[in-house]
């Protein structure tokens, strides 16, 4: 795996990675895309491959607030792309009455900050839709698009990283890119699954993440998670735009001597325990780090997995490198975030434990 | 300016008055019931098709008695109505004229919405009535779903109270409303029911051993045993799955009509709820969603005066549900719930404007919880008797539309014995079976949260499996391993 460039944007490293691991299409129909541009691409290719696909949400008609949603109703009509009414719980509400009709329902939820008056319908009516019939019904075609995370000026209400709470609830899927050509692989494999899922999307990379994407149609898997860089010292999970930061911290690491694996755990339910358990039972330390508050984060689960699971194998405390148990704060955002060497002092100091 | 707008909507009304007028008197047999329009009625008066649309058709006589309430109608023309006047704003939405007046609108109507009815009291026709005919056959089918649906009800929950079943909710007095919708409605249309609607299922052609089955979870209830009693689905019936959150429904049936628009059915999404799930989001949610998306939904309130223990007092300070549909610009009625033949009006002309104009409809059923809310519930702590009794008694849907019934020549006391000996031993024998029947397999337990087993499922099966043979006891043995 090679870091092709590395930008510095508002205080924050973003790198911004090509990764020759995967194939996925001819290296000849490659295309330089941002993250916004990806989804874009997934989602023409989704209403084109199904005629029975439907993209709706707050201010989608136009193109979105994010621009994901451009020249999708142009072309596919306003009957199959369009602007609803200012209520998530109505959003997806009725992306699951039409996903249970046997269509594909791709909501978009224009901020993960405002997912919550949708969350009664995830959790109480997606999730258990299958499971409560007997599997007579379900909503399987259910797609819930969600800009999540910092952005360098949100605040409150438009940095959240609320992956943690859907994470509690069997019966959806959780999955986040950490890049154009995984947007595109990842979200096309949601649209297409047959279970409900919530797909955050980091909003900060929407323009900054700039990769080689396939133009092509393709799919990349669920529940499988990718060891983006090897290493021998210590494993690093995260996902999102937090791999990026990650990826530097193991850089930076590398050139004291660390070798850092670090993991993109892709699908955060059902996750793949194994990949990260092989990875630790290698290294022998763990760290985990999110955008989300440390407490009750989903890097909690994964702590507490492994430690179960590898506990005479490790060498070390796992350590978490996340967010703060505070409200998303504006002006403190850079001491708020789990940056580079927050990352890299707790690589240090796990590895020296 | 003021008074030159008024002046104009007199005379529209007037116009629309002697149209309807007409209309009244020269239709003899069949002319719907009228639905309060979403839009200003009186603007498009002169539309034909408005004819069945509009609400002064019906109650047009008593309310324009009232000065107050034709003040009130003339306010709503304000908003539309005066077209060729340059005083008025373009607004996002269509023009609205100005107006020196500085009124409120009132916070309701001096007089309460009628409540369409077809049978009086003693359950026969009333005068002049508008209602789409029942012939014998769908009369006694309908009748007989109802004596069934009380069979049931009585039997099931004398079943809970012997501890045979977790749980049990009735739907006694809510007869006339379940079974009369059911009836009015198409088998293609698409059913998100709440918890009391189980005579829609019932006439649909669910059995009364899968009633049986499902109330006590056994491996032939299509929900595997996953959900309380009363938790009925059935993908056969076009019947979704019911869950006990309360008007969640509401918005997912508004995207289950938009499907049935997109696919060109001749079919609409009918959806019901109670006066208590009007106060929440996803009532308001559903309403303008779909009035937005312009579907072909039916949405079905059945006002029935309780939310649990709450009044309807308590509830909201509306004139009821029904008035609350034309500001969301849905067609609304209110139909007296308890009459059957009225509700069958009603919806049926619901269903042919949902699927006709591709819009919803807003029907608010009055009608009467005469059981406890559920088995979990003791409503004489909350209401008096006499109230009670008066629903069961006086007002019984069931007695009312008997009483129709036997008037025609229809049914006989014969007739009344041999239905509900029949219903009661088919029920017991049903209920015997299912009690009988296995419970579903442990592995129901991890199927069916995904299409597909993930490994952490997988995983915690195992777990459970080795834990259950170390301690086999502590588990119920009549589920199978």
């Amino acid at each position: 795996m090679s870091s092709n460039c590395v930008k510095r944007f508002g205080g924050r490293w973003v790198s911004l990675v090509s990764h020759r691991g995967f194939s996925t299409s001819s290296e000849q129909g490659l295309k330089s895309l941002n993250l916004f541009s990806a989804i874009n691409q997934a989602l023409h290719i989704a209403l084109d491959t199904d005629p029975r696909a439907y993209v709706f949400g707050e201010d989608v008609s136009f193109g979105g607030v994010f621009r994901c949603t451009t020249g999708l109703a142009d072309r596919f009509g306003k009957s199959r792309v369009f602007n609803t009414p200012l209520c998530e719980q109505g959003i997806v509400g009725f992306g699951i009455g039409l996903a249970a009709m046997g269509n594909r329902a791709i909501a978009e939820i224009q901020f993960a900050d405002y997912i919550y008056p949708a969350f009664d319908q995830i959790v109480n009516e997606a999730a258990k839709f299958r499971y409560r019939s007997g599997n007579q019904f379900n909503c399987g075609g259910l797609t819930i698009r969600a800009p999540y995370g910092a952005v360098g000026h949100g605040g409150h209400y438009h940095s959240q990283s609320p992956e943690a709470f859907f994470c509690h609830v069997p019966g959806i899927k959780v999955v986040i890119p950490r890049s154009p050509r995984q947007a595109k692989g990842l979200l096309l494999s949601c649209i297409r699954d047959p279970n409900p899922v919530v797909f955050f999307e980091p909003k900060w990379l929407y323009r900054l993440a700039v990769e080689e994407v396939p133009e092509d149609e393709y799919m990349l898997p669920l529940s499988e998670a990718e060891v983006v860089r090897q290493g021998s010292d210590i494993t690093l999970v995260g996902w999102g735009a937090q791999l990026a930061i990650m990826e530097q911290a193991c850089l930076d690491a590398e050139k004291e001597g660390i070798s850092c694996e670090l993991i993109d755990l892709k699908t955060l339910i059902p996750w793949d325990k194994e990949t990260v358990e092989a990875s630790v039972k290698k290294t022998g330390r763990l760290l985990i780090s999110h955008e989300a508050p440390v407490t009750g984060g989903f890097g909690a689960e994964i702590s507490a997995s492994i430690v179960e699971r590898c506990f005479s194998r490790l060498e070390a405390p796992v350590a978490r490198v996340c967010g703060l148990d505070t409200p998303f704060p504006l002006v403190f955002e850079p001491f708020y975030m789990p940056n580079k060497n927050k990352i890299l002092d707790a690589i240090k100091s796990t590895t020296e434990y | 300016m003021a008074t030159q707008i008024l002046r104009k909507s007199k005379t529209l009304i007037q116009k629309n008055q002697l149209f309807l007028l007409g209309s009244v008197v020269n239709k003899s047999t069949f002319s719907p019931p009228t639905f309060q329009s979403g839009v200003n009625p009186f603007v498009k008066c002169h539309h034909v098709s408005l004819l069945v649309n509009n609400p002064a058709s019906l109650f047009s006589f008593s309310r324009f008695e009232s000065t107050k309430a034709e003040a009130q109608l003339n306010l709503q023309n304000y908003v539309s109505e005066d077209e060729d006047n340059n005083q008025g704003i373009d607004f996002p939405g269509g023009k609205v004229a100005f107006t020196s007046e500085m009124r409120f609108i009132s916070d309701s109507d001096h007089k309460r919405v009628p409540c369409y009815r077809v049978l009086d009291d003693n359950g026969e026709i009333m005068k002049f009535s508008n209602y789409v005919e029942v012939n014998k056959e769908m009369a006694v089918k309908m009748y007989s779903n109802m004596v069934t649906l009380q069979t049931m009800d009585i039997i099931f929950y004398e079943v809970q109270r012997q501890g045979r079943i977790s749980f049990y909710l009735t739907s006694a007095g809510e007869e006339a409303v379940n079974i009369a919708s059911a009836a009015a409605l198409a088998f293609d249309d698409i059913i998100l029911p709440q918890y009391r609607e189980p005579g829609v299922l019932l006439w649909r052609g669910f059995t009364l051993q899968q009633f049986a089955d499902q109330c006590f979870g056994n491996t032939s209830d299509f929900g595997r045993g996953r959900q309380m009693p009363i938790h009925y689905g059935s993908n056969k019936h076009n019947y979704f799955t019911v869950s006990s959150p309360i008007a969640t429904q509401l918005p997912q049936a508004v995207g289950a009509a938009y499907s049935l628009k997109m696919e060109g059915k001749s079919a609409c999404a009918v959806t019901y709820c109670g006066d208590g799930s009007t106060s929440e989001g996803d009532f308001h949610a559903a309403l303008n969603f779909a009035a937005v998306m312009e579907a072909p939904v039916i949405f079905i309130c059945r006002n029935n005066g309780w939310a649990i223990s709450t009044p309807v007092e308590e509830q909201f300070r509306s004139d009821g549900v029904v008035v609350k549909g034309q500001a969301y610009g849905i067609k609304s009625i209110r139909v007296d719930g308890n009459d059957a033949l009225a509700v069958y009006s009603a919806v049926h002309t619901a269903r042919e404007m949902a699927i006709r104009e591709k819009r919803p409809v807003l029907i608010e059923a009055l009608t009467y919880r005469v059981g406890h809310h559920s088995t979990s519930d003791d409503s004489t702590k909350y209401r008096p008797n006499d109230e009670i009794e008066y629903w069961k008694m006086a007002r019984n849907p069931v007695n009312k539309f008997k009483r129709w019934v036997e008037r025609n020549g229809w049914w006989s006391d014969k007739d009344e014995i041999e239905v509900r000996s029949s219903v009661r031993k088919q029920l017991l024998e049903a209920i015997k079976l299912a009690e009988k029947e296995q419970k579903p397999p442990l592995e129901d337990m991890f199927n069916d949260v995904y299409d597909q087993l993930p490994s952490n499922l997988k995983e915690q099966e195992r777990q459970l499996r080795e834990t259950i043979s170390k301690h086999p006891k502590d588990y119920p043995s009549d589920v199978p391993l």
